[in-house]
């Protein structure tokens, strides 16, 4: 209880410092209507092309787009900025400030900024889902809307995880301003169900990169295509890796010695 | 005239080379001592075409073996010479001139006699040549991989060489102009993002341009993106014909001159209204 009021200041103070850039929010607005626009530019190129891709029709696959899309602001405005600051404050030694702090630290680091105008993002993404599942045309009841809802959190937790573990590696490479790069690159494996890709793939993006697990898997729940024991996997893989990044930050976090403190 | 001019002219010419070996010198053994940065910006930017190949071999699969004409091994010899392609037009961004200008560091630059151009071309040429040591076993990973359809010609081979710093130098000006905009207004950074989905979609970057919509490709013509990537990528791949190879070098270099041409004039014009930022 105590983590979550916590959590909620924490959210609410990046909120505030936001706010006071307004004319960001048009900038953010322009940003995701592009991305929007050329994420289904291209879905528009490939289904001129085939009627449907590895059984997903155009639609569906805009489901998959738009949950793509939708987490990506949730990285945006949460997870990277606080990733980014903990990978400079480990390099410049200046990570002492939150690991003085009487409450957890893994907490306090995965929370600290808020880039709330990356939030359009979510918006953007929620509206080509809801384009895609209209077009679907079939009927979504309350039980798959919660499953959907779920699934996306679960997906969220496992991306926060494996940026952590990535900005975790900063405690033995200490300079490792490439990673944010190599995120975004292999993020937009997601753009497409996990499916289409071969067979080693797609096991690493599924388990080892758990873009499968967060991307695929809530678009399965909007298109019909989700099988109960995958949401139970998806649980237990969740909690899992949730344990082992626990477990990997702390072992880092016995490596660091401030540089300048 | 002339003894003292020439002299002028080749003292020029010998100081600038100078000034590029250096720079490219101090670049080798920078760059050297990143490894580990420069894998993992590969593996991004690997990421990139073996995505859209998946996506085209399941397509051409699904059709019994090919889209319009396109094979599975050639799309993969398409998006395995993309990477290459790629790694030679990384260049300095327009972000980059657009930070540079608001922190003020522009400054140091206009004092120089040189064109700051010829910094950054210097600069990235060192960071290719280590680059190209590192891509070989990148090259061959993906070779295995995805059994490329790829038999070059000699000639092919030729003309895909100097495609390839072509485009290199046509990326670096149009970046530079592109960053210059900066001048004028210090946040540009929405003109840059609509300029590179420009990029994206007409450049051959996405798809072999031969898969857009035929008033796409008639658009195409008009701008300079697809002789940074569709030409240097068919150049090796695409079976052209001699005449087409040449003639497609010659007009990468026609858009060179074209280019150059705005750079000097929109520079002239920035160094006049350039005032500084920052410290």
């Amino acid at each position: 209880m105590h983590a979550l009021r916590l959590a909620a200041t924490y959210l609410r103070l990046g909120a505030l410092n936001e706010l006071q850039y307004r004319a960001n929010f048009f900038v953010s607005v322009f940003q995701s209507g592009l991305a929007v626009a050329v994420g289904l530019a291209v879905l528009a190129l490939v289904y001129s092309h085939t009627p449907s891709l590895n059984g997903w029709t155009h639609s569906e696959l805009m489901v998959v787009l738009g949950v793509q899309i939708l987490l990506g602001g949730i990285i945006h405005a949460l997870i990277q900025p606080n990733m980014q600051q903990l990978m400079d404050e480990v390099r410049d030694g200046k990570l002492d400030h939150a690991l003085t702090k009487p409450e957890d630290a893994q907490l306090i680091v995965s929370l600290r900024t808020l880039r709330l105008w990356q939030l359009t993002e979510v918006i953007s993404g929620a509206a080509v889902i809801g384009v895609g599942v209209a077009r679907l045309g079939s009927h979504i009841g309350a039980g798959r809307s919660v499953a959907f809802l779920v699934l996306l959190l679960i997906g969220a937790l496992l991306l926060y995880c494996f940026w952590l573990v990535l900005a975790t590696i900063a405690f033995w490479l200490i300079n490792v301003w490439f990673l944010s790069e190599m995120f975004e690159g292999i993020y937009q494996v997601g753009r497409w169900p996990i499916g289409v890709y071969p067979g080693w793939m797609r096991y690493s993006f599924t388990y080892l990169v758990p873009i499968g697990f967060a991307i695929t898997v809530p678009a399965q729940a909007m298109t019909h295509r989700l099988h109960g024991h995958t949401v139970v996997i998806a649980f237990v893989f969740a909690a899992a890796v949730a344990v082992v990044t626990r477990w990997f930050w702390r072992f880092g976090l016995k490596r660091y010695s401030g540089a300048s403190a | 005239m002339s003894a003292v001019a020439t002299t002028r002219q080749e003292s020029w010419a010998r100081s600038t080379w100078d000034y590029y070996v250096t720079t490219i010198r101090t670049q080798l053994q920078a760059q050297f001592q990143y490894r580990a940065a420069v894998y993992a910006y590969m593996v991004a930017l690997v990421a990139e075409p073996v995505i859209y190949l998946v996506v085209w071999t399941t397509i051409a699969r699904s059709q019994g073996g090919s889209v319009q004409g396109i094979g599975v091994g050639q799309f993969a010899a398409y998006y395995v010479v993309w990477t290459l392609v790629r790694g030679w037009n990384v260049v300095f961004t327009p972000f980059g001139w657009e930070w540079r200008i608001r922190e003020g560091e522009f400054s140091a630059a206009l004092l120089r006699p040189q064109h700051p151009i010829h910094f950054e071309l210097a600069w990235w040429t060192g960071q290719k040549l280590v680059w190209s040591v590192f891509y070989i076993p990148v090259f061959v990973i993906l070779s295995l991989v995805f059994h490329p359809a790829l038999h070059p010609r000699p000639l092919e081979i030729v003309v895909f060489f100097f495609a390839i710093w072509g485009a290199y130098v046509l990326r670096t000006i149009n970046n530079f102009i592109l960053g210059m905009i900066t001048i004028w207004t210090t946040r540009a950074g929405a003109i840059f993002e609509l300029w590179f989905l420009s990029e994206l979609l007409l450049s051959g970057r996405l798809l072999p341009l031969q898969l857009m919509p035929h008033w796409v490709q008639s658009i195409t013509s008009w701008f300079p993106f697809k002789w940074t990537f569709y030409f240097p990528i068919e150049s090796l791949v695409g079976n052209m014909s001699n005449t087409a190879l040449l003639r497609g070098l010659g007009i990468q270099l026609l858009w060179i001159g074209i280019c150059v041409t705005v750079m000097r004039f929109v520079w002239r014009l920035a160094a006049r209204h350039y005032s500084a930022v920052g410290n």
